[in-house]
């Protein structure tokens, strides 16, 4: 009889059974998993494909630029001058300005983005936006648990605390790996490029990368969420946060253009190196040296914030 | 074993170092017993039963379940008990099965003896044929006993409930009752229980605490409760115009009379007994009853008596109401 109540929860198994639970959720509503995916969509499809920088840097630019028929050019500028003038044709000149500014168009679109084209460069971008929606919900998905008395009741049972949040953790990576996929196979229908260094290969990489940045930010927005009983305060932090970690990134410009200060916040923010590593895999020609860096930072910064975040469980799930 | 299950010794919660929700209570509940907490809603039940299955730590005091201290040997206690929240936890995206299943697996229960104890208890409180629903389909009284069987997975010895028959209607809540009673003696558990029904504490408990404003203000069988305020009620009238309270003093057993305008409202001890005598006494002396009723006293009345004033809602946290609007919500859904 006594013997009867002696079972040992393993973490494992609790862990497996509590992500279990989300996924049949997700999986029961999959109308909702494509909702998130399009937000990200939207901006690819619209800013992505509006945001034209390359056809504005492309000749088609100076077709408006008046030049005369024939330029008169004063003769000392001319070697050998023929009667102190010499005339060259306007059309010659229009055509030859628009095939400089063309090619310097082309070149300061690749220093520039690192691509030919803004959207192929943006496209990415979305893969980190979607990290980063997908990881603020697993925040908002433990308050919601908290006011259902849901995990009041799994607090009342033997199962690791940690299993609690790292469950979450879990879903909210494996959501996001998904969303990413969509998002990559839309972006690529849409026209992406992805440069002569990609192979099938750096898929598994893309999936790694997403999963230790989703990690990383769902404990982080779990940790904030530990105690929270409101929604509202919830949502409104994850903006607070949100905003500025979008856009102190790369994910829609480069670093190197922005001001000092923006800089300084770009060059510490996680989301820098997931795109980063996420261009190096499909877009740019890969330089192995940035993307290991790009993922020794993504796992420290993985790593760090999953050790907080269940040690913060365990202090502060239990009021 | 030791007798006393649980003990609570000058255990006390503060919210937010202001709010004094529990108010050092000191109790201890019996192995085998059905002990209950009645008070209205914000008295500071629901804290109670949250620190003693540690979802809550005690601000001071100590408690203990089964000789497991509620602090330091948490995880024991987590072992040995089983909760049945007041809210309505089961996900309702997930079928009746699914989520005993999923409790199970939290307790760490192997599979094959998960899987045979899930069916036997979902026969015991007749949703094996709903087994494979969504929860979500479920009406209030099915997810009432879901929660039950969800409770009794890990085989508990002592059985937390949270207030088993919120928001239910009249009829569901009396089933409940029988699947409770069913279950204790079933499977033998010692269970605790919170309400803010009166005829639930009667009618379910064998002993019970008062809680008013985080204290408790009387302990005792729901019988020893009403008898402590003297005894049971019997109002008289007689044909004639006299003062006969003298008269009906005198009786045995009588303890107090009063005369109110023509009617005499008397307290007395074992009422059906006294009563009798009294009619008896007055014919003697050659008046004539015309009028007798004999009340019990109910919890209504010892609840009067102890606290001044009827069971109502307290003052209470935003966050409870929140969340007993929800489940209430989700009662009456269906």
């Amino acid at each position: 009889m006594s013997r009867a109540n002696e079972y040992h929860p393993s973490m494992l198994r609790g862990l497996w059974a509590l992500t279990v639970r989300e996924l049949k959720k997700w999986l029961k509503e999959p109308i909702i998993l494509m909702m998130a995916v399009l937000q990200p969509v939207i901006w690819m499809g619209f800013f992505g494909k509006a945001m034209n920088l390359n056809e504005m840097f492309s000749a088609n630019s100076l077709t408006n630029i008046k030049i005369p028929d024939a330029v008169p050019i004063p003769g000392n500028y001319v070697i050998p001058p023929v009667n102190g003038v010499v005339y060259v044709s306007g059309a010659w000149i229009s055509q030859m300005l628009q095939q400089m500014f063309s090619d310097i168009g082309t070149s300061v679109m690749q220093n520039t983005f690192g691509v030919a084209d803004y959207f192929s460069y943006m496209a990415v971008g979305m893969i980190s936006m979607i990290v980063m929606f997908t990881t603020m919900f697993s925040g908002m998905s433990i308050v919601w648990d908290r006011r259902l008395g849901f995990l009041d009741k799994v607090l009342s049972t033997p199962v690791s605390r940690a299993a609690i949040i790292l469950s979450k953790m879990l879903n909210a990576a494996l959501r996001a790996m998904f969303q990413a996929t969509i998002i990559l196979a839309l972006a690529v229908l849409l026209g992406l490029k992805v440069s002569a260094t990609f192979t099938p290969l750096n898929l598994l990489g893309i999936y790694a990368a997403v999963f230790l940045l989703s990690m990383g930010l769902s404990a982080l927005f779990l940790a904030l969420a530990l105690r929270s009983t409101r929604q509202e305060t919830q949502m409104a932090i994850v903006n607070l946060i949100n905003m500025p970690l979008m856009f102190a990134s790369n994910t829609f410009f480069p670093i190197k253009m922005m001001p000092e200060w923006i800089q300084a916040i770009a060059n510490v923010n996680p989301v820098s190196y997931l795109t980063d590593a996420l261009r190096q895999l499909t877009v740019f020609s890969l330089d192995i040296s940035a993307l290991i860096t790009d993922f020794i930072y993504l796992g420290v910064f993985a790593a760090v914030l999953s050790i907080i975040g269940v040690v913060l469980s365990w202090r502060y799930l239990t009021k | 074993m030791s007798e006393e299950v649980i003990k609570a010794e000058g255990l006390t919660k503060v919210f937010n170092k202001s709010l004094v929700a529990v108010d050092h209570i000191n109790f201890s509940v019996k192995s085998g017993e059905i002990f209950g907490f009645l008070g209205p809603n914000g008295a500071g039940k629901t804290t109670t039963i949250n620190m003693l299955i540690t979802v809550l730590k005690p601000t001071e005091g100590k408690a203990s379940v089964l000789g497991y201290d509620i602090v330091k040997q948490a995880n024991d206690v987590r072992k040995v008990i089983g909760v049945v929240p007041q809210e309505y936890t089961a996900d309702e995206d997930l079928t009746g099965y699914e989520n005993i299943m999923l409790c199970a697996d939290l307790y760490g229960i192997p599979r094959e003896i998960a899987k045979k104890r899930a069916l036997e208890l979902l026969e015991l409180v007749e949703l094996v044929q709903f087994k494979d629903k969504r929860v979500e389909t479920y009406s209030g009284g099915m997810r009432r006993r879901l929660e039950l069987a969800c409770g009794l997975i890990n085989r508990p010895k002592v059985l937390f409930l949270d207030e088993p028959t919120l928001g239910l209607d009249v009829q569901t809540r009396a089933a409940t009752w029988s699947y409770i009673r069913k279950l204790k003696e079933e499977y033998g558990m010692t269970l605790f229980m919170t309400t803010h029904y009166l005829e639930e504490a009667d009618a379910l408990c064998d002993r019970i605490a008062i809680i008013d404003h985080g204290k408790i203000i009387a302990l005792g069988a729901p019988s020893e409760l009403k008898d402590s305020l003297g005894g049971d009620i019997i109002t008289i009238s007689i044909k004639e115009n006299a003062d006969v309270s003298e008269l009906i003093r005198s009786v045995e057993h009588v303890k107090d009379v009063r005369n109110e305008n023509g009617s005499y409202r008397i307290k007395a001890e074992s009422g059906e007994v006294t009563a009798p005598l009294i009619i008896e006494a007055l014919r003697r002396k050659g008046y004539t009853v015309t009028r007798l009723s004999l009340t019990e006293p109910t919890l209504n009345e010892v609840y009067l008596e102890y606290t001044g004033r009827a069971i109502r809602d307290a003052e209470e946290s935003k966050e409870a109401f929140r969340a007993q609007r929800i489940t209430l919500r989700r009662a009456r859904a269906r």
